[in-house]
């Protein structure tokens, strides 16, 4: 082999390079996402699947519904029909955005931006003892683009 | 012909994944055995091919040149084009690679009536450096399937590259930008007679296979969808030699065997010029032939002379014998 003093370097830092994901990972055990579900409810406004997969562009919908054509009535596949709300909605069933949506969304590294307008319900909890929240109040919503 | 060609078999890797993993439902293999033999195959094959390539002398410094190679001192000389050293060699490399500088020099011949004239081209670079380059912040924007935590940087790419909000998820910029090169790239190809005429299905394929790869996934992003929590969960498991099958939407497998086909394909196509470009020896030589003697070839051996003295005692006989004068100074040197 000619150039023998460039070409193996050359390997060994696309070999690194490329085996990458698998370095990173040595050592790390194997992460495990589990969310929490709500108790005393069994079904969600659609099937589970629906919702994992569709559940953002869902979401967006009823965005757009209440936002643009003012409040909303949803009606599911099988024809029930839920108010189009979000924190009073969602939100009161699964009472927890760090152990139902960020959990997920961590793990596969999503920002939404749901929580630009919307307060979680933890924010919400510490709402009433906090002294002054005025700074959370003053704080411009973002615009729901 | 060799479009259509490639087009079936890209359309049969399509219909393949839907009837294996989709009806008959053999998804360990799509998902495990087939990830792991293409990853193997794309590494062992280019180092393969690297050390193939390595292995071939290259007794003469054949640099294509277009500038002033190092001459006089008051001879103004081109760096870049006609690298005298290393650290030129490795500049002029880094704009080859980096920014496909030699693309840019692309002409276009016409015959304009009795006149052939030349002009600038710009739009083969445009395209390849648009597709290069959004094909590797796609790459790297799915390291954080191979990553818990996701680096920090990496939702930083992810923000500016979905920074149009367009549609939910957010349709990301790279995407329609490796569309729309792509197309060009492929369209170049097929309505241009003449480099239809040069081209072969080896040309098409790649492209093909591209295109598929990015079409399914960007509708499994944007409007089939997938649980991306069990397809994480997936990827995390193939790099911790583990892997979950998941079940997901056949849209997932026709976009993972898309990269692997991709991956197996790799050292045996022209996409290995990924390799190759820095084992071509008209770029990565110095064009120092005149200032410096380079090692011949290795299989030259100095060849064995015979001098006039050692062919009169080969024929010494027969030189006296018919008459011939013979060199009296030959044996004088040796009696000396």
């Amino acid at each position: 082999m000619h150039d023998a003093g460039k070409v193996i370097p050359g390997i060994i830092i696309f070999v690194v390079f490329v085996t990458l994901p698998f370095w990173w990972n040595v050592g790390k055990a194997v992460p495990k996402v589990e969310v929490e579900l709500p108790k005393e409810y069994t079904s969600c406004v659609e099937d589970k699947s629906f919702m994992i997969r569709e559940h953002m562009k869902l979401l967006d919908n009823w965005r757009n519904e209440v936002v643009r054509n003012g409040y909303g009535v949803y009606v599911n596949s099988k024809g029930q029909t839920f108010h189009m709300k979000f924190q009073e909605g969602c939100m009161k069933c699964h009472s927890s955005k760090e152990r139902f949506c960020d959990r997920c969304h961590n793990f596969v590294a999503v920002k939404p931006y749901c929580w630009n307008c919307h307060i979680s319900p933890e924010e919400k909890k510490g709402w009433a003892t906090k002294k002054s929240n005025v700074e959370t109040f003053s704080k411009q919503p973002a615009s729901h683009h | 012909m060799g479009a259509v060609f490639a087009l079936l078999i890209a359309l049969g890797l399509v219909i393949f994944v839907y009837i294996g993993a989709g009806v008959i439902g053999f998804k360990a293999l799509f998902a495990v055995v087939f990830p792991y033999a293409a990853f193997f195959i794309f590494l062992g094959g280019i180092i393969y091919r690297i050390i193939e390539w390595a292995k071939v002398p290259v007794p003469f410094r054949i640099v294509t040149t277009c500038g002033q190679q190092k001459s006089l001192k008051w001879v103004k000389r081109s760096r870049l084009e006609s690298p005298f050293n290393n650290f030129e060699v490795a500049l002029r490399m880094a704009l080859e690679v980096l920014a496909f500088r030699s693309l840019f020099r692309n002409l276009r011949a016409e015959l304009k009536g009795p006149n052939l004239l030349y002009g600038s081209s710009k739009w083969l670079w445009l395209g390849a450096i648009a597709f290069h380059y959004c094909f590797l912040i796609i790459l790297i924007r799915h390291l954080r399937f191979f990553t818990y935590p996701v680096p920090e940087f990496l939702g930083i790419i992810e923000q500016v590259d979905g920074f149009l909000h367009v549609g939910i998820p957010h349709f990301y910029i790279t995407d329609g930008v490796i569309l729309a090169a792509l197309s060009y790239l492929l369209l170049r190809r097929l309505a241009d007679a003449k480099l239809r005429y040069i081209s072969l299905a080896s040309d098409f394929l790649p492209l093909f296979l591209i295109f598929g790869l990015v079409l399914s996934g960007i509708l499994m992003r944007n409007f089939f969808k997938v649980d991306i929590v069990q397809v994480k969960e997936f990827t995390m498991g193939l790099v911790h030699f583990s892997p979950k099958v998941p079940d997901v939407g056949v849209i997932f497998y026709i976009h993972l065997t898309f990269l692997c086909a991709l991956m197996a394909y790799f050292p045996f196509s022209k996409l290995v010029h990924m390799a190759g470009v820095f084992f071509s020896p008209t770029r990565n030589l110095a064009n120092n032939s005149r200032a410096k003697r380079h090692e011949p070839a290795p299989w030259w051996q100095k060849p064995k002379f015979k001098t006039y003295c050692e062919w009169q005692e080969e024929f010494k006989e027969v030189l006296e014998q018919s008459g011939q004068p013979i060199d009296e100074d030959c044996y004088k040197k040796e009696a000396k």
